[in-house]
């Protein structure tokens, strides 16, 4: 375990030893100023019959930040160490590669959801502007934070597989950006779905992930949304896992 | 300490190495020569656990290093080809998360960490950041890294690689400090260095293995023979065709000298011959020498004699 806790504190400080992670952080700082500005001027005062939250994750802001930055964090977790070599090292150590990849997908989730401690700024912003404790709630707030979290599994352990496969940073965002984009496109399918019930349409919507948002926005646990993002997040650690392991295939 | 037997790698149609077979015993320091893609890289790597081979086994102290990774790297400290060290950790932080990663106990592992430090004298960059130091000093925060756990078994890939002659000096020393206590194998393409630490040397040529034994053994069917007389350079041709002590290059010198350089791949000393038959002649004769064998004489010498046993 403390092997482990090394791992993950090595990942951390490599974001905050040189300037990256605080480049990363003032960029998405930006980011989300710049969209609460507009979510609240699009409020206007006036009355709205949903939670700020969900208003906040209906607009695109959250998912272009999130495209953008996700690839920009796990890029360099294998591909640096690779082009540097300290990945013979690190992979020469009595540590297993499990180790390995959860500590590398750890160190890049929590440096994640730093990012997006921010938000909680805003809400307290509008929690204190409107004086009316019901604009937002401490479960909705839970819930959509959960939903963060668990698309952050997602992104994060897909930006891993992507970096696991080059030893080019630059290639490695590029290929993660591609799959998360696609990941995220393939769920705009759902909209045009409607109300159709071919599997075409079912798929659509169970891949949606600005749909599977939407319920954790709105202050609802979906287990169907749990079971997804867990599953694919599992999904691409093993594949991680698989390639890191490669290196041993005879 | 080390059992490899007929071990082979493939990347793809290139074979990196072809049935490679030695054994090294404990305490012993051996270093593994070739020139640069002969293989030894590769070698460091299956054995260090980095990698698989395509077939072959190879064992570190009875574990397969296949089967038993676990096992192995918990008895090696390596130090990989170029020595990559990450530049935006301080050199004590560096090696106290290598620490961690090694498993050694909390109270000692800062205990340890100063002692490498000192041991490899570096202690006083310990709060420098690696980025900005020597290669010099780098090299030795690498080796740090490899005594840190007290391995048995110590590799070190290229370990005097870019330095300048007092740094080369310097880790000389400290992998002679190393012998007796632990076992090393270290790797170069330069014969004097091999020569200056190891007992004994492994001799890599395009994946296969070329020699393996004591470096003066090998050394002494390498070696070769200048002799310089005063007479013209056709006569010194047939004289050294007479001699026949195996090829012969002769060229003229200022003075009316031949310069002659006979390879010898026999352990005899020729140079009685040679002087006897110079004087039979009643040419002067201003030098005769022995030469060590240069790495390059070496590899001709012994791709030579296998061609003859094949």
């Amino acid at each position: 375990m403390s092997v482990f806790r090394a791992l993950v504190r090595r990942e951390l400080s490599a974001f905050f030893q040189g300037p990256t992670g605080f480049i990363i952080i003032a960029a998405v700082l930006f980011l989300i100023g710049l969209g609460f500005v507009v979510v609240l001027s699009g409020l206007n005062g006036q009355a709205t019959p949903m939670p700020v939250t969900q208003v906040f994750y209906g607009t695109y802001f959250f998912w272009v930040i999130l495209l953008l930055i996700a690839p920009v964090i796990t890029m360099r977790s294998f591909a640096m160490e690779r082009a540097s070599g300290t990945y013979e090292s690190l992979m020469t150590a009595p540590i297993g590669d499990w180790q390995v990849v959860l500590s590398k997908f750890t160190g890049a989730l929590i440096f994640y959801a730093i990012l997006w401690l921010p938000l909680l700024v805003c809400s307290m912003v509008v929690r204190f502007y409107v004086g009316e404790s019901a604009v937002l709630e401490l479960g909705t707030m839970f819930t959509s934070a959960l939903g963060v979290l668990l698309v952050g599994c997602l992104y994060m352990s897909l930006g891993c597989f992507a970096s696991a496969l080059t030893r080019n940073q630059a290639v490695a965002a590029v290929s993660g950006f591609a799959l998360g984009a696609a990941l995220f496109f393939t769920g705009f399918f759902s909209f045009f779905a409607g109300d159709r019930s071919d599997w075409l349409s079912q798929l659509a919507r169970h891949v949606s992930l600005p749909g599977h948002m939407e319920s954790f926005s709105r202050g609802v646990i979906n287990l169907g949304a749990v079971i997804f993002f867990s599953s694919l997040t599992a999904l691409f650690l093993y594949l991680t896992h698989k390639v890191i392991e490669s290196r041993r295939w005879k | 300490m080390i059992e490899v037997q007929h071990l082979t790698k493939r990347f793809g149609q290139h074979v990196a190495l072809d049935g490679v077979s030695f054994s090294v015993g404990p305490g012993e320091v051996v270093g593994f020569l070739g020139p640069n893609g002969a293989g030894k890289s590769t070698t460091m790597r299956i054995l260090t656990t980095f990698m698989a081979a395509t077939s072959g086994t190879a064992r570190v102290d009875g574990d397969c290093v296949f089967e038993q990774p676990d096992r192995v790297r918990k008895r090696i400290g390596y130090m990989p080809e170029n020595n990559p060290l990450p530049p935006d950790l301080r050199v004590a932080d560096y090696l106290g998360f290598r620490a961690e990663l090694k498993r050694l106990a909390n109270g000692k592992a800062a205990e340890r960490v100063g002692e490498v430090m000192e041991q490899c004298g570096i202690a006083d960059v310990a709060k420098r950041f690696i980025g900005q130091l020597s290669r010099g000093y780098r090299q030795r925060v690498g080796m740090a890294d490899a005594l840190l756990a007290k391995p048995e078994l110590i590799v070190l890939d290229e370990p005097t690689a870019g330095l300048d002659p007092n740094q080369v000096r310097s880790v000389r020393n400290l992998i002679r400090d190393l012998a007796g206590r632990h076992t090393v194998l270290i790797s170069s393409h330069i014969l004097s260095e091999i020569e200056m630490t190891c007992d004994r040397v492994v001799i890599l040529h395009e994946g296969r293995l070329l020699a393996s034994g004591a470096l003066d053994e090998l050394m002494a069917k390498a070696n070769a023979v200048v002799a310089e007389v005063k007479t013209t350079l056709a006569n010194a041709r047939e004289w050294a065709a007479e001699l026949a002590l195996g090829q012969a290059e002769c060229a003229e010198q200022p003075g009316g000298y031949v310069r002659c350089r006979f390879a010898n791949t026999t352990t005899d000393d020729v140079r009685e011959t040679i002087f006897a038959s110079a004087n039979e002649r009643g040419w002067p004769l201003r030098e005769l020498s022995r030469q060590a064998p240069s790495l390059e004489d070496l590899f001709v010498s012994l791709t030579r004699g296998r061609e003859g046993g094949e």
